[in-house]
Order: C-alpha cells, then structure tokens, then sequence
C-alpha cells in the first residue's frame, strides 16, 4: 500500500504567520511605550494610549502572541518530524490556533481599556483566562494524543520540554488566575497579600521557566542538531539537565521578593534554588553550543546558525545574571530598578527572540516548500539589526540600573540621604532615550523578517489561490443558431 | 556501561509515565513554599484597629489597580536602611491583607506608595494626578484627567464588597447598605485621593515612625526641608 501520510504543516503555517505579527506588533508596542517614559507628552491624555495601560499589552503580545504562537508552531512541528506520524486531532488543532488568536486580540483589546486584574504577566480578566485554559487544554490533547501514534518508540527530548512546558503552564496558569467574578468584567483574586505575592510571583517566574525557557528549550533541542547538520552533543546530559531544570525552576519564584514582608526562610529558600538552577541552565546552554562542534563554519554561511549560537550565548548570560541577581545582596541593590528590565530583555531579546528568529528561519523554507529563505542577504540584516539593538538596550537599562540602585541608597556623611527620587529619574533620561533607540532597531529587524517570510511563502501562495481557469466549450459549428426546444 | 539507563528507557518510551512524572517534578516547589503561607496566613493579621477599605477606599483601590499604577510603583518597602530612610517604616505582612490583587510591584519607576499618605495634601495629589508635570516638571508621569470627570457606581462598588466578604473579608451588611449613599456624587478622582491617603497609616507602624523621626529622607521626598 503506497504511503498516504502526509505531515499537517497547515496549522504550523498559521502559527509561524502569527508569530510574525505578533512580534511585529508587540514589539512596535514595547517601543511606543519606551518612547512614553522618554517623552511623556506622548501618552496624550489618551487612556488607553497611557503607559500604564499599554504596558500589559506589551508583555502579552511579544509572550503570548509572540512566543506563545512560535512554541505551538513549532510544537506541533516537531511533535510530527520526531515521531514520523501525522499530527492527530486535526481540527482541534486548528481550533487552538484560532482560539489562541481570539485569546490574543481579546486580551489586548480588554487590557487598555481598563478591564485587567492587575497581576503582572496574567493580566487579563477571568472571561479571558477560562478560554486560555479551554485552548490550552485542547493544545496538550493534540500534543499528547500526536505523541501516542508517534512511530518511533522513543520520545526525543524536545517533547520531553514541550511536554514540561504544557503540563506546567496549565498548572501555573489556573493556579495563579483563581478568582471569584464580580461582574463580566471585574473580578477579585482568591488570595490576598502574602499569598497573592508568594502564588504570583511562583506564577510570574515560572512563566519565564516554563513559557520562556522549557518550551524555546523545546525548539532549541530539535532546530539546533538539525541547523548544524550534528547529532546533539550529549543526549544523556540533556535528559539530566531536564529534570533539574524543571524541578529546581518551581522553588525559585520567591527571589522576586527578597527583603519584603514574605517570611524570611521563604526568601532564602528562593535564593539557594536559584543559584542551584545555574547548573541546568548553563547545562543546556553548553550542549546545544557544543552540538556546533564541527559544524562551527556555518556562522559563516547561515544566518539562521548564527542567531541560535547567539540566543544560547545570551540564555547563559542571562541565565547567569538572573542567577547573581538572585542573591540577596546584589537583589538588594538591582531590585525595582532598571537594571530588571535589562535583565529581562538580554533574556527575551537575546534568548528567546533569537532562538525563535533562528528556528523560524530554519522551518518556514521546509513547511512552505522552498529550499532555502528568500534572501539570505536580509536575514543577515536582521541578525545585524537585531544584535545591535539588543546591545543598545540592554547596556542602556543596566546602566540606568546601576545608576538608580547606587542613588536610591547614597548616603551623606551625616547619615541622610543624599538625592531626592527625582534625581534618579533626571539621570537616566538619556539612557531611556537610548533604549528606545534600540528598540526600534529590534522592530526594524522584525519587519525584514515579515518582508522575507512574506516572498519566501509566494510559491505555497501561489500554489493555494492558484486561478481556476474557466471551462470555455469548444464552438460547436452547426449549433448557431441554438437549436429550437424539442416539442413535447 | 552504565546499567540504571534501561530502567531510564521505560521512561523514556511512555509518555504517560513521562507526564506523570513531570507533573510530581513541577508541583514540588510550589507545594513546599505556598503552602505552609496558605497554613500562615490565618496568623497574619491586619494590623490592629484597621477595618477593610471603606466604600471610597475600596473604589479608589480598584482605580488604582485599573489604572496599573503599580506597573511603576511599589508598595513594599524593604527592610534596607536607604529605604526606611526614604519612606518610612518597612512593609510589614498584616498591611496587605485586604490587597486582592497585592499591589507590592516589581519596578520603581516612579517612588514606593506604601506609606503616601498624608505627605501630601488632597489638592496637590488632585493637581499632580491631572497634570503630573505643572507639579513636578521632570517627572515622566502620565496625566489622568479622565478620572476627574468620571462618576462611581455606588450600586457596583456595594456588589464588590458583598464579593470581597464572601472572600473573607470583615464587612457588615451595614457597611455595604451605607456604600451607595456614602459615594454619591464622588468622582473616581476623589476615590484614588481617598486611598492614596489611606495608604500605609496604621497606628503601630505610625508609633514606631515617630520613634524614629523622619529625619534622612530628602526634601523632595517628603522629609524635613
């Protein structure tokens, strides 16, 4: 019987346009509201266009838009390359992507508007958190049901991530988001104070472990052997680092509270796991960098190689700093500074942007049937791009960091404090300036993307809207005229 | 060469054992951390002699989190000497029991609020809150005038509070009887001066400011000129 399977790529598809729009959109937010903190005049008095109001629209256009479509694109993507079998459950699998669109413009519409609950990275309201636990749901179904018709007995360890990545998401997900409805648009959190910080902040970092690291590890593990043409340095290490990673993740959440009303063995307790989680993470990073081993002269030919060997010398960077900014001491200077957001963004910006930069330019060629990108020129543009305004911002923000830690806590000979607040915000004016300026180099980076993917689908486009030509009758000479009806 | 890997491979090849054991690795650390707060959390309690927010307390609270204010400001003053200095007694666990959501922050892109109250008078805030720059001309704050001009639901805010008791909170059916009649005719401005004002003046953490003296904090900060 001859083979009829063919891989469901049509979903994949979908997810790898939104993901482009996405970023472009998210990210375009992110630098409007740089610009606002720069120049304030530009929030207009406008309430949906304040700063306050457009933040949340940024984080969950570049998390979930952004990210959230890459890492299901690239999901379902792998699940079926890894298990050569078809993707199960196919309309449930393009009902996720459509459900996850609608949770995404119905998030960004409610949020400005003012309808959020206001805590960081779940902001949206309980109506909207009911439809991201229907469709994530679905998600793992499809995953999981497409790992049960797999081929291949073993399961690689790209799914093992995937798979941490779902279980984990929902976990923290409808934990962190229990509450009791007020009315449609308004609704009051289960947990308050202490328990609120505590369950947020498990939540909120690990969003950043799950969401943000274990699923782009996910993508890591299967674009990077496959980019560099070499089986993956260790396969054992992976797996060790695996379950370090998602365990030792879940225990440091406290350290985004270290010297506040959180019980003090709490705040210790988050300090030495994150430290501890230093290992894995640089684990990881160390066998997918070794994997190029042999394959080093690709930088020099592939774009896509190198965005991936960078996203992973920034996921140990800023894996590192997360780590350092952990202990008590060094959180006592960099917390609620500038220097968080720089910390954030060497992680967003240079690991999981790259990562999914570089994987996209590996899988769109294959999932839209073309042999390479359509400009190899452009996608060494937007590496270009994109490395220099990830240094712009992220050197920008740590030196505003450092300049607000080291002013907040100055002190004069008589033991007084030596600036006002505002002094501190008056330094680092020109350095948010910068950051915008990097910024927009980002977004500059992400509309050649869109330009490239754009020519490079224009065969599959043409091949989908191809015109169907219209049935034209051969002229029959002795019909004209037409005949007369046949009498009844 | 290393004979514990076949028993490995059992994982490996199911993925139901996979995912159960994933779902053990990940729930360890929360269950070790926030439980034991869950269990705490009937011993933290509000500070004495404070009541839940009143009706407008309680509106302007929930402008504050509509707002997102807390996107650029704290409410948790750490126990760090600088910070004392700057803002006054450190955050203690009782002061945000009724905070649902908490409104701690992550980012001080503007000062720590826990302890705004009474440093400045309703009308700077007003004037502050509708044009930040007329106040303080360096400041990056946005304007937000809306509120001036936007009247509070009594009927809505009576409903949030029936909520919030359900949750736990100690209001009396008296308390949500008077909320209608005590925020007619207020607008969402006077609901956020009113909380902001309210912020962090609990009379233990008061007595131990005095003890200590607002002496160290800058002028601008609300410390002796």
């Amino acid at each position: 019987m001859p083979n009829t399977e063919t891989y469901n790529d049509e979903v994949v598809r979908l997810f790898l346009l939104a993901a482009a729009v996405w970023g472009i959109v998210g990210m375009s937010i992110g630098v409007y509201i740089a610009a606002e903190l720069a120049w304030p005049a530009l929030n207009f008095d406008i309430p949906w266009l304040t700063f306050s109001r457009l933040r949340p629209d940024h984080t969950f256009g570049v998390i979930f838009g952004f990210g959230g479509s890459a890492l299901m694109g690239t999901c379902y993507y792998v699940v079926q390359r890894t298990g050569h079998a078809r993707l199960a459950l196919g309309n449930l699998a393009t009902f996720t992507f459509w459900g996850w669109q609608l949770i995404c413009v119905l998030a960004m519409i409610t949020m400005p508007l003012g309808l959020t609950q206001s805590k960081e990275y779940a902001e949206p309201e309980w109506f909207v958190d009911i439809l991201v636990a229907a469709v994530w749901v679905s998600f793992g179904v499809v995953f999981f049901a497409s790992l049960a018709r797999r081929r291949i007995r073993h399961i690689y360890v790209a799914n093992w991530y995937y798979g941490a990545f779902i279980i984990a998401v929902a976990l923290l997900h409808i934990v962190n988001n229990l509450a009791v409805p007020v009315s449609l648009l308004k609704s009051y959190p289960l947990y308050s104070g202490v328990v609120d910080a505590m369950v947020e902040w498990w939540y909120g970092h690990n969003a950043v472990a799950f969401f943000l690291t274990a699923g782009f590890l996910g993508m890591m593990y299967y674009f990077v052997p496959r980019q560099a043409q070499q089986p993956l340095w260790s396969y054992r290490f992976s797996i060790v680092n695996f379950w370090a990673l998602i365990s030792v993740y879940m225990w440091a959440g406290a350290h985004h509270l270290m010297y506040t009303a959180l019980p003090d063995w709490v705040q210790s307790v988050g300090m030495v796991f994150s430290l501890i989680l230093l290992m894995p993470s640089w684990g990881s990073a160390a066998n997918g960098l070794l994997t190029f081993n042999g394959s080093w002269h690709k930088l020099k030919t592939d774009p896509a190689a190198k965005f991936m060997v960078l996203a992973l010398v920034f996921y140990a960077a800023a894996t590192l700093e997360g780590s350092m900014m952990a202990i008590k001491t060094v959180n006592s200077l960099s917390h609620y500074t500038d220097w968080t957001v720089a910390h954030v963004h060497s992680g967003s910006i240079g690991w999981v942007a790259m990562i999914t930069i570089g994987s996209l330019y590996a899988m769109a060629p294959r999932a839209l049937g073309r042999p390479a990108m359509h400009s190899t020129p452009a996608m060494e543009l937007h590496f270009w791009m994109h490395m220099a305004g990830l240094l712009l911002y992220v050197i920008a923000m740590w030196a505003a960091g450092v300049t607000e830690g080291l002013m907040w806590r100055a002190t004069n000979a008589d033991g007084s404090l030596v600036y006002p607040f505002i002094d501190s915000l008056i330094a680092i004016k020109p350095w948010y300036v910068v950051r915008f300026c990097g910024g927009l180099f980002v977004v500059g980076g992400m509309v050649v993307m869109a330009w490239n993917l754009w020519h490079t689908a224009a065969d599959a486009r043409a091949r989908l809207i191809k015109p169907i030509p219209v049935p034209v009758p051969d002229p029959i000479p002795h019909q004209v005229p037409a005949p007369l009806p046949v009498p009844g | 060469m290393f004979n514990g890997y076949k028993y490995f491979e059992a994982i490996e090849k199911r993925a139901g054992l996979l995912s159960i054991l994933i779902g053990v690795m990940v729930s360890m650390g929360g269950l070790a951390e926030i439980t034991p707060l869950f269990v705490a959390a009937h011993t933290v309690k509000a500070p004495a002699g404070t009541a839940p927010y009143d009706a407008l307390r309680l509106a302007g609270k929930d402008i504050y989190v509509r707002e997102g204010c807390y996107l650029c400001h704290s409410q948790m003053i750490r126990a760090l000497r600088a910070e004392t200095q700057r803002y006054g007694h450190y955050s203690i666990a009782g002061e945000s029991v009724y905070d649902r959501p908490f409104q701690w922050g992550s980012k001080r892109t503007g000062p720590d609020l826990a302890r705004i109250g009474a440093k400045y008078s309703d009308e700077w805030h007003r004037l502050h809150l509708m044009h930040p720059r007329q106040v303080v001309p360096e400041t990056n704050m946005p304007g937000y005038p809306w509120l001036a001009a936007e009247k509070i639901d009594g009927a809505d805010v009576a409903q949030r509070m029936s909520v919030l008791r359900l949750l736990g909170d100690p209001y009396s059916d008296a308390d949500i009887a008077a909320a209608a009649a005590a925020l007619d005719g207020k607008t969402s401005m006077d609901a956020l001066i009113a909380y902001l004002q309210g912020l962090g003046r609990y009379p233990e953490v008061a007595a131990a400011n005095a003890a200590a003296g607002a002496a160290g904090a800058p002028a601008g900060d609300g410390g002796a000129p």
